[in-house]
């Protein structure tokens, strides 16, 4: 199928879903209205309470503060991750010392720490980021201790007949492997990083998309929820598709970029 | 005979400690001997071990019991005068083949100005000038081991040690890369260790064919010259009287071993 054919049925989809909506929420169906406003508002609104939104301004502040929560957790968190996933997987006693504990705490969700994280950071952006690195860390750390884990016996034993010094080993065999794999999972982690910014900011902020749906939502205002929701949305996706541009740079050696890890 | 001895095994024993606290005995006082400029092959049924003793000669493994001796120095470590050229797809996989051949000057502290032009004359000398930019991934399994000869030879190992290099690669394949091998060697002709399943080819490329029984603690139970005349044509060389006489010769005493090998696997997985 043609990239065109199928962007015009995913078009479609959206057109078909959107008019149905529309129908069901003013359209009187046996003398019932099957999606009554209060509980589903209608798109005409939401579209307008999104233009109003962009037409007055306020909704890019919001954007900048949950982008930057984003960016910033997905950079500590990965960073973490790298560095400690090196670590333990290199040090296998570490790593079992470690290892019940790395359990617990990636078991926890992640949601009962945001009101800790709100007593010690504040309402400011670091609270969401210190959320966001606790999800991000760990898909970071896992791929990358994996990754340094099963690099390849016989690419090990080349470098090592090729003359590679530990520290080359690191550089040349090591680290490259585990870059790839958490490049692998790239579309994972910065998705987290996005939730976790979203739901620190729904939990308690002043500021940001998650405080947007939080306000209308904390008024009944349905219309400005949704336009909330799509704005994320679309805001995820603008990002998955810049971090799909990163990736097909980054991974080009690879056989095939299965991005999604 | 005044030349120096590259590599020397001597009654070398090399041992597994298994799972289960037992000891599996790999190969049993193997005595071998590869001179300066001379192209070994060793041959034997699967299992037998081969590989492993090649891993013994590169310092990889370490034997149970007797010496390894390198230009007539015991080895310690790893052995740093052979080049090693595996079986399996041993290329860094996200280096360019320009920079998977160039790393091997790199690593020895030549700088990549200089270590970059001289992985490109050598890529063409393999026959891949043009795909110097191409990931390990974009290039054919052939394709692949001749940037691997390459990534090796830029070094100037003294000593080639070669574990069935050819083995994943189709019958023409081979034939084509034993030529090239054969071609490259002869402009430096180091001391060569190869190791093979198949006879045809240690008989077409070897100066000597050394036979191992079947595993487990197997044995060197034989050496033969191949005295065809150099340069060779791997294509033309079969086709030589001598190369059938020799030929059936060894194999008749391969195909006990093969037999043995074979009953001996079924065997095993029988036991299992």
């Amino acid at each position: 199928m043609s990239r065109v054919s199928l962007l015009a049925l995913q078009v479609l989809v959206a057109i078909v879903c959107i008019v149905l909506w529309q129908l069901l929420s003013t359209v009187p169906v046996f003398g019932k209205i099957l999606l009554p406003p209060f509980f589903f508002s209608n798109p005409v609104d939401v579209f307008e309470q999104i233009v109003k939104w962009f037409v007055s301004g306020v909704i890019w502040k919001h954007l900048w503060i949950t982008l930057v929560e984003s960016i910033l957790a997905f950079v500590i968190g990965s960073l973490g991750g790298v560095l400690i996933g090196f670590w333990f997987a290199r040090q296998p006693l570490v790593a079992a010392v470690f290892d019940p504990y790395v359990k617990m705490v990636n078991a926890l969700p992640r949601v009962v720490l945001a009101p800790i994280f709100a007593l010690w950071l504040g309402l400011g952006i670091w609270s969401k980021v210190a959320l966001g690195v606790t999800l991000v860390f760990f898909i970071v750390f896992f791929n990358v201790y994996q990754g340094v884990k099963e690099v390849s016996r016989t690419v090990l034993d080349n470098g090592r007949m090729l003359g590679m010094s530990e520290g080359q080993l690191m550089r040349h065999v090591y680290w490259p492997s585990a870059l790839s794999w958490m490049f692998s999972s790239l579309h994972t982690s910065v998705g987290f990083a996005v939730v976790g910014a979203v739901v620190g900011e729904y939990l308690g902020s002043a500021a940001g998309l998650g405080y947007l749906i939080q306000q209308a939502e904390g008024v009944f205002d349905v219309a400005g929820v949704f336009a909330g929701m799509f704005v994320l949305s679309a805001f995820v996706i603008l990002i998955d598709f810049g971090v799909t541009l990163v990736e097909r740079r980054l991974l080009v050696w690879r056989p095939t970029v299965d991005g999604r890890g | 005979m005044t030349t120096p001895t590259a590599v020397a095994l001597e009654d070398a024993k090399v041992a597994f400690r298994l799972g289960d606290g037992r000891v599996y005995t790999a190969v049993e006082k193997a005595h071998l001997t590869v001179a300066q400029g001379e192209f070994v092959a060793i041959v034997g049924p699967t299992g037998c071990g081969k590989s492993t003793l090649l891993n013994v000669a590169a310092g990889l493994l370490k034997p149970a019991a007797g010496s390894v001796r390198i230009f007539d120095r015991p080895l310690a470590g790893l052995n740093r005068e052979a080049g090693y050229l595996f079986q399996a797809d041993a290329l860094f996989p996200w280096k360019t083949a320009l920079d998977n051949v160039a790393i091997g000057l790199e690593i020895r502290g030549t700088p990549r100005a200089e270590a970059l032009p001289q992985a490109q004359k050598w890529l063409t000398s393999v026959g891949l000038g043009a795909f110097a930019g191409r990931y390990p991934h974009m290039l054919s399994g052939g394709q692949r081991k001749r940037v691997a000869l390459a990534q090796v030879l830029i070094r100037d190992p003294k000593i080639l040690l070669m574990d069935e290099p050819f083995g994943p690669l189709d019958a023409q394949t081979r034939q084509v890369m034993g030529n090239l091998l054969l071609d490259l060697w002869n402009t430096d002709r180091k001391a060569v260790l190869f190791v093979t399943h198949d006879l045809e080819e240690a008989i077409a490329l070897a100066d000597r064919v050394v036979i191992m029984s079947a595993g487990p603690s197997s044995r060197i139970i034989g050496d033969w010259r191949v005295t065809l005349p150099r340069p060779r044509d791997i294509f033309e060389v079969r086709l030589d009287k001598e190369f059938h006489a020799l030929h059936r010769e060894i194999w008749s005493v391969l195909k006990d071993e093969v037999m043995k090998g074979y009953a001996q696997s079924t065997h095993a997985a029988e036991a299992v």
